[in-house]
């Protein structure tokens, strides 16, 4: 039986002070009780001699010096775990609250995880389609990657987050029997025996541009050339972790999860925007161990959603202000990028277990500023980024990914001959460098008019409306293969003349550029 | 063993112990765990340490042990084809005795110490030896001879030399007595506190270029051996990419690469690459001439700020040995922001952005460690450092960059812009610039012909020129253009495409020897003569540009191969015959 103290030194924010406590670990938990039955958590944040300073999750309201009890636990938090944790939804700080009683932990963790062994990872080239083109072919998610998506307040970054849970598949190239848990792992990712389907599925798949728009959840055995066996369907798995998020917001994801069938493979974490700052802090930390144990203890491919990142940040913002800390840039902790490596790096895969940890965070940008520190700082640590755009949501188009500066930093490896198809790599930066050039042909139109155009500008112009109309456009629901999404690349980008085409080399132009005369009987 | 002080308060990172005995810089071992930390402040009985590792679970009251020492690696054989944590931890080791993840209180030396080398001793007893002077070598990879040599502060006369043969790190293989008469024993390590500065005889001037194969920085913006780069740039600009091709093509012979603060995907990338990737040069794996020190972002901040040293000094040591060194830290701003973030928990005044005041001083000594040297024993050796940059918000004004830029002379800024559009690498040539060009001038003349100088000033002068012309494009379009100055934006768009923008995914583009490299800019040069005497006939730009040639000179670089450089005369051939098609086509 531990101690019990009695009382507080000191109440301020949402941290208690605690005089004459010895034997206190840093970062332990403690248990205090206010009054008779009101019990809260709380954790040790700085020790100070015999003072002891606590953050307490539920918040401090209603604590008294005299009211409150506090036992101390002699351990850092930890989430109890198990495979049953899908389909279950928890608190931030990872206590379950869909009312289907405890869970039955097989194994508990620290939820401050431990940071990988570079040596132990496996460098992530298996790419993962999510049937959306602007992804798909321009910053391709792969399998283990950080990839955010860099937002604002009111845009369509949940409906594109659900398309991409709903849609997402395992890629068939490079593919290392992913689900097997006994598989020797390794880096075997390198690309054996893949493709078989590309090439040949080139000729079938052409000029169905419009593609057909697949149910959600069904249809991957058609969409993808090769085998994919059930097996992998089984092991895929979704943690989402909500922080600060409105309830609508939660609701539509639990809604959308549902309506796919999806819903069982779920864990969810939620700590919304009226629950107390401090388990917010916690509400990712527990959302990543729970991931980690089902990717590396029981082989799922887990695709990890986070939302609402700016809220975790400022959640440690008014932390670090209240606890008197010196304010660095717009008043974040200076720890600020440390910890959200903290989080972002949790991402991966590991030698030897089968799964894998994909991270989609999604942040709003305060007032659409990409150099605000909080995607600033993500996207030095995270693998790329997916920027939305307001303009291009305003213009009606979906998704609104603005797609020049969007990044996948591990696509360069995940893609091309093996991997998706092999004009996949020319192809993509040629459409990257065209797109620039008719953004800056726009510029100009916007100060000469369009009339005044050069002919090959025009054609640059004429290439970016049909890139945006034909191939960043597409429904909610429509469920592009990575061949469907090349092709209509081919398409728009043939408007423009074959000698412009620089980051093409003549191979490839011959197979794969489309004629004009072919362009008018399509 | 000198004294005993025991845990008072825990904030992060950063504890107060109470006590006395331990020196400014002393490494101390803290609580069971024996967690690695490292005394920062001493006020009276308090004492501030930084902890190397998650300090979750530390008491008050816990102990704390001294070790008498500061903070040191173990330097020897065995460091190259291998990657390490921020203060030298084998992380291979790491992984074989904890598994996937790094677990706390590991202590392992950064040399192993069961591994056999076949040495070779090369003196004998009665030789006198002096610091930096070999006593013998052995073979630590397939192309790096590692020799043994006398640590600094140590010498005398041998007095007994063991025989070639088998040894383990720790083996005596040399006796000495020195001046004052003791004996002493040196093995194939030595051991160097990481925060000062290997000393060396003399220091010489830089006038030879660290070539890259890569066009921008060999032709435009060269850097020497010896000197000081920094590569600044947003994140998605292609920092990593660009530290990444400079370790792998760069003629050093011992390449150290420092992730600082950065990707742990991105480690295991370099690692795998450098391990696959053949070293043209010697036909052997890159892994083989190098050393990687992993400190990812989320390993403790403490080790980050340490990691720079421990980098710089496995450079300093392998430069002592005659080597020249390239130092690659990707990220110095990671770096900064642990000292800010260290900072900030040790309560000190902020400076500029929350940095603290001593952050110039600290990046000068950083810096200033790099150089062209000639030994203690003898031998020109270097360390030339490449720094990456991230600016917060691409932002250059910030304080990392600018204090960065006054300490370096050689400054690649990356342009978000020409990221964008996917131009790679992506260094903005009005922007940037090298400092070193003056005094690496001899050499270019005498490896390239007199007038390679002045070709380069030609080509940055249309560079120049075309910028301010874009000014114009910008407003008024390119057709309203008079012709001479539409040759202008057409011969600096075959620079860009053709010579500025380099696939390094490309096996011929990845990497491009000096050689070619002059050729290609001589004959893009001579393009533009031969054009501006069309122009100047009064026949228009898009006669010539009819004819092909602009874009087959944009091409050249994929349809030469490296060594094949006899085909580049043939396209003086048809830029001739081109310039003469259109002037005879006119007559």
């Amino acid at each position: 039986m531990r101690l019990e103290h009695l009382g507080l030194t000191g109440i301020s924010g949402p941290l208690v002070m605690l005089d004459g406590v010895k034997d206190v670990g840093y970062d332990e938990i403690a248990q205090i009780t206010v009054g008779e039955d009101d019990h809260r958590l709380g954790r040790v944040i700085r020790i100070d001699g015999d003072r002891a300073v606590l953050q307490v999750f539920e918040g401090t309201v209603g604590i008294a010096r005299e009211n409150a009890r506090t036992r101390f636990t002699g351990r850092p938090l930890e989430l109890p775990l198990s495979p049953e944790m899908l389909g279950r939804v928890f608190s931030g700080a990872g206590r379950p609250i869909d009312g289907l009683g405890e869970l039955y932990a097989r194994e508990r963790r620290d939820i401050n995880g431990a940071s990988i062994n570079p040596v132990s990872r496996v460098y992530p080239r298996n790419c993962i389609y999510t049937g959306i083109s602007a992804i798909d072919a321009m910053c391709t998610l792969i399998r283990g990657q950080k990839l955010p998506i860099f937002s604002g307040s009111g845009m369509k970054h949940n409906e594109v987050a659900a398309q991409i849970v709903r849609q997402a598949r395992i890629a068939p190239g490079g593919g290392a029997a992913p689900d097997s848990e006994t598989s020797s792992g390794g880096v075997a990712a390198s690309g054996s025996g893949a493709a078989s389907g590309s090439g040949a599925a080139f000729g079938s798949g052409a000029a169905s541009g419009s593609g057909a728009a697949f149910g959600s959840g069904a249809a991957s055995g058609e969409a993808l050339p090769t085998e994919i066996s059930s097996g992998d369907e089984d092991k895929f798995a979704v943690v989402f972790a909500a922080m600060g998020i409105k309830n609508d917001t939660a609701e539509f994801f639990r809604h959308d999860f549902e309506k796919s069938g999806a819903l069982q493979r779920v864990v969810m974490f939620m700590n919304l925007a009226s629950d107390p700052i401090i388990e917010r802090i916690f509400t990712p930390r527990c959302a990543l161990t729970a991931a980690e144990y089902l990717a590396f203890e029981h082989g799922y491919h887990v695709l990890v959603v986070m939302t609402d990142m700016t809220s975790y940040c400022e959640a440690l913002r008014e932390f670090s202000s209240s606890m008197g800390e010196i304010p660095s840039r717009k008043g974040y902790p200076s720890y600020l990028y440390s910890d959200l490596a903290s989080l972002y790096e949790r991402a991966g895969m590991i030698r030897g277990s089968g799964g894998s940890v994909t991270q989609m965070p999604i942040l709003t940008m305060p007032n659409d500023d990409i150099t605000h520190p909080i995607p600033d700082l993500t996207g030095f640590i995270t693998e790329g980024q997916i920027v939305l755009d307001r303009t291009l949501e305003q213009m009606g188009l979906y998704p609104p990914i603005a797609v020049l500066p969007s990044l996948s930093r591990l696509m360069k490896d995940g893609i091309g001959k093996g991997y998706t198809r092999e004009d996949h790599p020319q192809l993509s930066s040629q459409l990257f460098a065209s797109y620039a050039m008719a953004q800056e042909a726009r510029s100009l139109a916007s100060v000469i008019g369009e009339d005044e155009l050069s002919g090959t500008d025009k054609r640059y112009m004429q290439f970016a409306r049909s890139f945006e109309d034909r191939f960043i456009r597409q429904n909610e629901d429509e469920n592009r293969t990575i061949d469907e999404s090349l092709d209509t690349g081919w398409e728009t980008i043939s408007v423009i003349p074959e000698e412009e085409l620089d980051r093409i080399d003549a191979a490839l132009l011959r197979r794969f550029y489309v004629k004009s005369s072919e362009q008018a009987r399509r | 063993m000198t004294g005993s002080c025991y845990v008072y308060g825990v904030n992060g990172p950063v504890l107060e112990a109470r006590g006395g005995g331990p020196a400014m810089r002393e490494i101390v071992h803290v609580g069971k765990q024996r967690l690695i930390g490292e005394v920062v402040r001493i006020e009276g009985e308090r004492i501030t340490i930084q902890v190397y590792e998650d300090t979750t679970g530390i008491r008050h009251g816990d102990p704390v042990v001294c070790t008498g020492a500061p903070m040191s690696i173990t330097l020897g054989p065995g460091l190259l084809n291998n990657i390490f944590d921020g203060i030298a931890r084998p992380l291979k080791a790491i992984e074989a005795s904890a598994g996937p993840y790094i677990t706390r209180g590991i202590m392992l030396d950064a040399v192993d110490k069961d591994k056999i080398w076949p040495v070779t001793v090369t003196v004998k007893a009665g030789d006198a030896l002096s610091p930096g002077l070999p006593y013998g070598y052995c073979r630590e990879t397939e192309i790096i001879r590692h020799y043994l040599i006398t640590p600094p502060g140590l010498s005398g006369v041998v007095t007994r030399a063991a025989p070639d043969g088998d040894y383990k790190a720790d083996d005596c293989v040399v006796e000495l007595r020195d001046a004052q008469g003791r004996e002493r024993q040196l093995t194939l390590c030595q051991t160097w506190p990481i925060r000062r500065a290997r000393q060396a005889a003399e220091r010489l001037p830089l006038t030879r270029p660290l070539l890259t194969g890569q066009r921008v920085i060999d032709a435009l913006f060269p850097i020497a051996k010896g000197g000081c780069a920094a590569i600044p740039g947003p994140f998605g600009a292609g920092k990593t990419v660009m530290q990444h091709q400079l370790a792998k093509w760069s003629d050093a012979d011992v390449i150290v690469y420092l992730g600082c603060g950065e990707r742990g995907n991105e480690m295991t990338e370099v690692l795998e690459e450098f391990s696959r990737l053949i070293d043209p040069k010697s036909g052997f794996p890159l892994l083989a001439r190098t050393v990687l020190i992993a400190n990812t972002s989320n390993m403790p901040v403490a080790a980050r700020e340490a990691s720079v040293y421990t980098g710089m000094t496995i450079a300093e040591y392998y430069r002592d040995m005659g080597y020249h060194v390239a130092m690659m830290a990707d990220s110095t701003s990671r770096w900064a922001e642990a000292l800010r973030e260290i900072s900030g928990r040790l309560e000190e005044m902020p400076a500029e952005e929350g940095f603290p005041a001593y952050l110039p001083s600290r990046l000068a000594e950083f810096y200033e460690r790099a150089g062209y040297v000639r030994t203690l024993g003898g031998e020109e050796g270097s360390v030339t450092v490449v720094g990456a940059v991230s600016p917060q918000g691409g932002d250059f004004s910030e304080p990392v960059t600018q204090n960065t830029k006054r300490f370096v002379r050689c400054f690649w800024a990356l342009d978000r812009s020409l990221a964008y559009a996917r131009h790679f690498p992506s260094i903005n040539w009005i922007t940037s610039y090298s400092d070193y060009q003056n005094e690496l001038a001899p050499w270019y003349e005498e490896h390239l012909g007199p007038g390679f100088g002045q070709l380069r000033s030609r080509v940055t002068a249309l560079l120049q020129e075309e910028s301010q012309l874009m000014e114009i494009v910008k407003l008024i379009g390119s057709d309203i253009l008079p012709e001479d100055q539409k040759l202008v934006i057409e011969a600096a768009r075959v620079v860009r495409l053709g010579f500025l923008q380099q696939n390094s995914f490309h096996d011929v583009d990845t990497y491009v020897p000096i050689e070619k490299q002059s050729k290609m800019l001589e004959l893009i040069m001579k393009l533009y003569d031969g054009a501006k005497a069309v122009v100047e006939k009064g026949i228009p730009i898009s006669r010539l540009k009819a004819t092909g040639i602009f874009d087959a000179l944009i091409r050249l670089k994929y349809d030469t191969p490296n060594d094949r450089l006899d085909l580049l005369d043939r396209y003086a051939g048809d830029i001739n015959a081109a310039v003469e098609k259109v002037l005879s086509e006119n007559l």
